[in-house]
């Protein structure tokens, strides 16, 4: 009997997941949730390791066991050719694994939109479509004028 | 496809088809020694497809035979390592599973079958490597260093 129980139950969980996968990839949230630091919240030059962007930076946290992170990167890319002032980062987090603690990527690929100072405004984890990197960066630049 | 880097993604999606139908067989199918037999052959088919290549594995091989030649060449190819290392998760689901069903743990046995078959089937219907999806989450867990 526990069988054909557990084969529907398999079921129910894989429709599950796949419409909370969905929901929950690219869509941008508040930045670091109130972490005991705030020192987090603020990335440099030095540990993301290139410059910051004029305007905004798009950082993306990637590993070699990812397969959106390829199509992700040529989303940012895209975006950031089109605005002025923004740079994309690629970090590999399996080298990074201290600033992957301190951020709370649980997933990769991970996208931080980070402000002209390196200030995380948002947030996202999974493949992001075209709109959902604009409008957050967008916002990312506006808090600042 | 041998010793491949690049992989077509419809193959995988293939793959992982077969893959659920036969884990799926194995909760449908309320006999033991059906069910270790299918078993052990899912389990030898995710060892070959982990630690040989993907293409060498035998669901890969039927997508290669049958659907391939029907369906054309791909429009786009994938980096292989994401999905091998989802193979070597599902070969871990399954040979507890088959551990398990030999040493008479018959319920341990099908719960273990039954997240490899959500894992599967995520892969066979969205695309989504489930595997990989923890790979991050559980490097994590790693010892403090870089």
């Amino acid at each position: 009997m526990t069988g054909p129980v557990l084969l529907g139950v398999a079921l129910v969980a894989t429709v599950a997941v796949a419409l909370l996968m969905r929901w929950k990839n690219g869509r941008f949230s508040a930045a670091v949730a109130d972490e005991d630091d705030d020192t987090v919240e603020r990335l440099t030059a030095e540990q993301i390791g290139a410059p910051l962007g004029e305007r905004a930076t798009l950082v993306q946290f990637s590993s070699a066991f990812c397969s959106p992170c390829r199509a992700t990167r040529v989303v940012l890319a895209d975006v950031a050719a089109s605005a002025p002032g923004v740079v994309t980062v690629d970090i590999d987090a399996e080298s990074h694994l201290q600033l992957v603690r301190d951020l709370s990527v649980m997933r990769t690929p991970t996208v931080l939109v980070l402000d002209a100072e390196g200030a995380v405004t948002t947030r996202a984890s999974g493949l992001p479509r075209r709109e959902q990197v604009l409008a957050a960066l967008d916002r990312a630049t506006a808090e600042r004028q | 496809m041998s010793q491949p880097t690049q992989v077509d993604p419809r193959g995988l999606r293939v793959v992982a088809g077969l893959t659920a139908t036969v884990l799926a067989l194995v909760l449908a199918i309320p006999s033991e020694p059906v069910r270790i037999v299918l078993l052990g052959v899912q389990v030898a088919v995710f060892a070959i497809a982990a630690f040989v290549s993907l293409g060498a594995s035998p669901w890969a091989l039927v997508f290669a035979k049958l659907v391939r030649p029907r369906i054309g060449p791909p429009s786009e190819l994938e980096d292989a390592r994401p999905p091998r290392f989802a193979q070597l998760v599902g070969l871990v689901f399954t040979s507890v599973a088959l551990v398990s069903l030999l040493a008479g743990a018959t319920t341990v046995a099908l719960v273990a079958t039954a997240f490899a078959l959500v894992a599967a089937l995520l892969n066979a219907v969205v695309g989504l490597c489930l595997g990989c999806e923890m790979y991050l989450a559980l490097r994590r867990l790693t010892p403090a260093g870089p």
